[in-house]
């Protein structure tokens, strides 16, 4: 699970915000713009009031027929640009905060994409999900409203405060008087909700986290009648989040009492006061007439106070899940001068190779611990060793899916780690244990690493890994893969895996246990077909297998991360007991062999 | 109602539905809601009438005012305080009340939308969890995904804030008009007018909206489904360098997604200020009527200033309410995409009066069994085939022979499209979930780990079983010392996929759930397939003593499983060729003779 980068309280809301800058800049006149244009359109809101003074002291209080015309006159065309500004402001606003959160989100995407296996190793899938999507609609919506609106309000409040004062003095100052304890509450309030709010927005990724888990393991969950396990741990997750939510509803609705209750209050005393004061004399029935709807414009934009100040704390919390991810430290990049090694060759080197995962205990040894391997140019290396020995995570840092901790793995004698990681990742092909296959069609599928391939190229590939069954799929080699290919057999999309390598055409092959879901002819089949490829290409095989080991030319022994013994097959089975314990069906007193059972 | 093309996930892609179509899947959603509804009745009346009191506390404010200065002013100059004095006290008194009751309805709305929205989420994740494999394998992952994710947070949007909103907003406009009315006939009917261009904009907006709302959610579930794949084939993605060309596709659709939502947002900017624009002209004829009105002497100051202040008023929550009718619209576009799911029907139904299956034997046999994944491409022609009880089957044939479809008819991932399947003579169709799921247990070969930690994953195998038992176990299958040496032994987290565990050793934690759930009849699909050679040898020997006493289905290329069979089937293209006990097979001449000795040589 990832660690929260720092506490909350210590970070200002302003400084947490200011850090989409780069992402807002393109959009920032804009958002400028609709501000001053909606301080025009509040000024004029606020002004249509001062106009009903004039009628109430004016043509009301003379029976001036006429002026009331001209005074009616310019409360509609003020009211006529009002809604003019207001659509300005939205046509100003609201499409640069769609373009905004567009450019958040393909920034996270290929941030994703580049951090290392690592990272995602640590981080449930839900919460990036629900990073890019929750978060990032969050920001959008406080950019194209709530910023704006925020802004603007405040703004407007103050101004309103100044023409109340300006109106009546006395009865301005009792409103400006009941704003202290509000903005005194606010504070407590963005320290209460900030909070809870973090809270809201992690416990929705872990909810996420658990949906993809039940989508992605329902095989599992039904094959063990589990759903209702399930149900009762996303049930209690889903519990928490609605506790939290309730939580903040509460915080909201501390923060909308005030708002309410306090103008209102203030609006009570000044009507007493405003009464008296008009008996005296001290004011004009029109002044309090414009307090009164000034008073009222000035309404809306306090009680919307906190559900904007909300949104903007939601935001802060959104910036800073995003910027979690953004600055995420990548160790894995393309080196700044990348070294220019010819073609061709292909062979790799392991020079003491040591690596271990940052957050093993320090009394672990290295999963890796000090590897040293040569595959020679054209040479099919087989790597055998117990389950967890370490074959996978060697073959990982072939293409810097990990960067070893400690040596060097070097292809033609250049360090990975100075190769681009294009060019060492076009240079190695690699098909995984778990053959991942995506939501597009077959074709794609397997030219995944080269788009441009011809066809025969693809049918070549195809036919190597035996997977002709592809023409016998309705569309064939059009059809598109159910995601994780799920609508295929492991058999299957372990042989599209493999296609997908050969037709990549590398310098180098990687291929981790590459034919374990195959069955016996089939496996037959494709290993007299990849032999073909391996004469001319550096391999390295990781077999659990003799049937896979037979394609190497030499083996090289794992051993709790040590290479123990390399030779040939035939030569490890003379020299290597542990070899023979590993790869040998036969030596086993314990278990009947086949041949007693035929007997 | 099956056959229509809008009904559960039919049609999802679309935004371009017929009247009828809509009106389906209106009523559908609206049913849903109904039913999300129904249970908090209690709770919602109450809200209501805390709205209703606080929303007329509020509303009575312009009436107090217009009552202190038309009444209190002359009878102040008379010195007379008593009226302004109520006056103030009465705005006092609405101030608190409302501004109590506002925060209460505010808590009282959260705890009902959360209700609903625990509810929801609920309903749709066993839902899922009930649709069968056929569901999951068409639909992807990504999608149901973005079901219960994207679309229910347009959900909580709209129930968070929206719904709050909407009341208060609706009863703040009808209380206003109310309240005009009450004051000034006239004025209220100004008012009543102005109406009329407000429901045309209003039915404009709507009418056009709901296409983009539907389509932005559609963009957004694209979205999610790339977005899903791309980190969980993380390691594909790098490996084959596809970053860019991915990147540029995901460009798309964030494109796809930004276009959706700026052509609701410019809809907007056309409704907002077009209700502004209403209103103030509203405000400027009452003004001006009541102007003469007051002018003549019809009309007293104070209830013009009021009844410009009510008209002011009743446009005021209109941009908040559009506002929220944004989070309305992509919220029934959710609930019309989330009522779908729920309308699909599993393919393999729960049975409606269950069987009870305390103790199962484990004697499996089909009756005249046929199945095909597509009508007219049978998979399995038609056969008999009788499993007694405790007998160990090794199932055998080439890859796409009908072995794994096998496995998953016994286990009822799929019901065969013809005959029938029995455990001890019962229908499994007729047997109660919670007994076949006891009784019949599949172990397959990708193994999938849940987040949590090994114990915890061992455990979804007998979810109540105690720490002994989870390592008695792992160590029957060989999986104790592996675990023993991870970071913190059972408790060590996994992790995401299992990120940290190599592929074999997940299989082996797998026998372990399959070891501990002690089901009546195992059946493993290709579960050895990542092992190592002397971890299998283990798995084998465990095995031996594991099934002793119960019937098993092995699938497995590697024929060292053969070992330990009592009986050896060999299928291809979907029929049972051969029959018979391993020895007898090998020594004849037969499919399964020949595989034999192929296999025998690979070992070498």
């Amino acid at each position: 699970m990832p660690e929260p980068t720092n506490p909350q309280s210590a970070v200002g809301t302003v400084a947490v915000l200011s850090r989409l800058r780069p992402y807002v800049r393109e959009a920032l006149p804009r958002i400028y713009a609709a501000m001053v244009v909606s301080l025009v359109a509040s000024a004029v809101a606020l002004a249509i009031p001062q106009v009903l003074q004039f009628m109430v002291d004016g043509p009301l209080a003379d029976g001036d027929a006429g002026q009331l015309w001209v005074a009616a006159g310019i409360v509609l065309a003020l009211g006529v640009l009002e809604a003019v500004l207001i659509g300005a402001r939205r046509a100003l606003v609201l499409t640069p905060g769609t373009h905004v959160e567009a450019r958040l989100r393909n920034s996270l995407y290929r941030r994703l994409q580049n951090l290392p296996v690592a990272f995602h190793d640590r981080w449930p899938s839900g919460q990036l999900l629900s990073r890019a999507v929750s978060d990032l609609n969050l920001i959008r919506r406080w950019l194209s409203f709530g910023l704006v609106l925020l802004v603007v309000n405040v703004l407007t409040i103050v101004g309103g405060a100044v023409i109340l004062i300006a109106l009546n003095w006395v009865l301005g100052l009792i409103f400006v008087a009941a704003a202290v304890p509000v903005i005194l509450y606010s504070f407590s309030f963005e320290r209460k909700y900030s909070d809870v709010a973090r809270r809201s927005q992690d416990q929705t990724g872990d909810l996420a986290t658990s949906v993809e888990e039940s989508v992605h393991g329902i095989r599992v969950l039904k094959a063990f009648g589990r759903g209702r396990y399930a149900l009762k741990r996303f049930e209690s997750q889903a519990e928490e989040l609605r506790g939290t939510e309730i939580e903040k509803a509460k915080a909201i609705a501390g923060i909308w009492l005030y708002l309410t209750l306090i103008p209102d209050l203030a609006f009570g005393v000044c009507l007493v006061v405003g009464v008296w004061l008009a008996s005296t004399g001290q004011s004009s029935v029109g002044e309090l007439v414009a307090f009164f709807a000034t008073g009222t414009v000035l309404l809306f934009p306090i009680w919307s106070l906190g559900y904007f100040l909300a949104m903007t704390l939601d935001a802060k919390t959104a910036t800073l899940r995003f910027f979690e991810v953004m600055d995420s430290e990548n160790t894995i990049v393309d080196p700044e001068k990348p070294a220019e090694a010819a073609r061709g060759r292909g062979e790799l080197v392991f020079d003491d190779v040591h690596f271990r995962y940052q957050d093993a205990p320090a009394s672990f040894p290295d999963l890796v611990d000090g590897v040293s391997l040569t595959v020679r140019p054209g040479e099919t290396m087989a790597l055998v060793g117990l389950t967890g020995s370490g074959k996978s995570t060697l073959t990982a840092l072939t293409t810097r899916l990990y960067d070893v901790t400690g040596g060097a793995v070097r292809v033609d004698g250049v360090d990975v780690r100075d190769l681009a990681l294009d060019d060492l990742r076009s240079r190695i092909a690699m098909a995984f244990e778990e053959a991942t296959l995506f939501s597009r069609t077959v074709r794609e599928n397997v030219l995944l690493g080269r788009p441009d391939a011809t066809e025969e190229e693809l049918r070549e590939a195809l036919d190597i890994a035996q997977a002709s069954f592809v023409d016998d799929l309705p569309a064939g080699l059009d059809t598109k893969v159910g995601e994780e290919g799920l609508s295929l057999s492991g058999g299957q999309r372990q042989r599209l895996a493999l296609a997908r390598a050969i037709a990549a055409r590398p310098e180098i092959l990687v291929l981790d246990d590459p034919l374990s879901a195959l069955d016996v002819d089939t496996e037959a089949l494709v290993e007299a077909a990849l032999r073909r490829v391996l004469a001319t290409t550096t391999a390295l095989i990781v077999a659990h297998r003799p049937s896979t080991v037979a394609l190497a030319d030499r083996v090289a022994l794992l051993e709790n991360g040590r290479i123990s013994a390399v030779g040939t097959h035939s030569e490890l089975l003379a020299t290597s007991a542990h070899y023979r314990f590993v790869i040998s069906s036969f030596d086993s007193p314990e278990v009947p062999t086949t041949e007693e059972v035929s007997r | 109602m099956s056959d229509s093309t809008v009904s559960g996930v039919a049609g999802e892609e679309r935004d371009d539905f017929s009247r009828d179509e809509s009106r389906q899947i209106r009523r559908r959603s609206l049913r849903l809601l109904g039913s999300l509804v129904h249970p908090l009745r209690a709770r919602l009346a109450l809200s209501i009438v805390v709205v209703v009191i606080s929303t007329v506390s509020q509303v009575a404010g312009p009436s107090i005012i217009a009552y202190g200065i038309d009444s209190g002013l002359p009878a102040l100059l008379a010195n007379d305080w008593m009226p302004v004095g109520l006056a103030g006290l009465a705005y006092l008194l609405a101030g608190v009340l409302g501004a109590g009751l506002i925060a209460w309805f505010t808590v009282l709305s959260a705890q009902i939308s959360q209700a609903i929205l625990f509810d929801l989420r609920r309903r749709v994740f066993l839902h899922t969890q009930r649709l069968s494999l056929e569901f999951h394998e068409s639909y992807t992952s990504g999608r149901i995904i973005s079901r219960q994710t994207s679309d229910l947070d347009a959900i909580s949007e709209l129930l968070d804030s929206g719904i709050n909103q909407l009341v208060q907003g609706v009863l703040y406009m009808v209380l206003t008009a109310v309240a005009l009315f009450l004051l000034d006939v006239e004025s209220g009917f100004i008012l009543l007018v102005a109406l009329v261009p407000l429901a045309i904009l209003t039915r404009w907006f709507q009418v056009r909206s709901q296409r983009m709302f539907r389509r932005t959610r559609v963009a957004s579930a694209r979205l999610i489904v790339r977005f899903v794949e791309t980190m969980t084939g993380i390691r594909a993605v790098k490996a084959f360098r596809t970053q860019k060309a991915d990147a540029a596709e995901f460009a798309g659709l964030v494109e796809d997604n930004r276009e959706a939502n700026a052509k609701v947002i410019r809809l907007f900017g056309i409704y907002d200020p077009g209700l502004v624009l209403i209103g103030n002209v509203a405000v400027a004829v009452v003004l001006l009527a009541g102007g003469f009105r007051v002018i003549d002497g019809g009309m007293e100051i104070g209830v013009l200033l009021a009844a410009v202040l009510y008209t002011r008023r009743f446009f005021d929550p209109m941009e908040d309410m559009a506002m929220f009718y944004n989070s309305y619209q992509s919220a029934t576009a959710a609930l019309e995409k989330i009522s779908g799911v729920l309308e699909e029907r599993p393919s393999v139904p729960d049975p409606e009066h269950p069987v009870d299956l305390w103790t199962s034997k484990g004697a499996v046999e089909f009756e005249a069994v046929a199945f095909g994944y597509v009508a007219g491409r049978p998979i399995l022609p038609e056969f008999d085939l009788d499993i007694p009880a405790g007998q160990t089957i090794a199932l055998v044939g080439s890859t796409g022979a009908g072995k794994s479809t096998l496995a998953k008819l016994i286990s009822r991932f799929y019901d065969p499209t013809a005959g029938r399947i029995t455990l001890d003579g019962i229908d499994l169709r007729e047997l109660h979930p919670k007994d076949l799921r006891r009784a019949i247990v599949m172990v397959t070969q990708e193994a999938y780990l849940f987040s949590g930690t090994v114990a915890d994953n061992i455990a979804i195998g007998r979810p109540e079983a105690s720490r002994d038992e989870i390592v008695e176990a792992a160590k029957a299958v060989g999986a104790d010392e592996f675990i023993r040496g991870l970071p913190n032994g059972y408790e060590t987290d996994v992790n995401k996929r299992g990120g940290r565990v190599s592929a074999g050793q997940r299989q082996l934690i797998s026998f372990a759930r399959a070891f501990l759930a002690d089901p009546a009849v195992l059946i493993l699909d290709e579960a050895t397939a990542s092992l190592d050679i002397p971890s299998e040898r283990l798995v084998q020997e465990a095995l031996q003593t594991l099934l002793a006493d119960r019937t098993a289905v092995i699938i497995a290329h590697r024929l060292s499983t053969v070992s330990i069979a009592d009986r050896v089937l060999v299928m291809e293209h979907g029929r049972i060729v051969e029959d018979g006990t391993p020895d007898d097979l090998i020594a004849g001449t037969g499919r399964f003779a020949q595989l034999h000795a192929s296999w025998r040589e690979s070992l070498v």
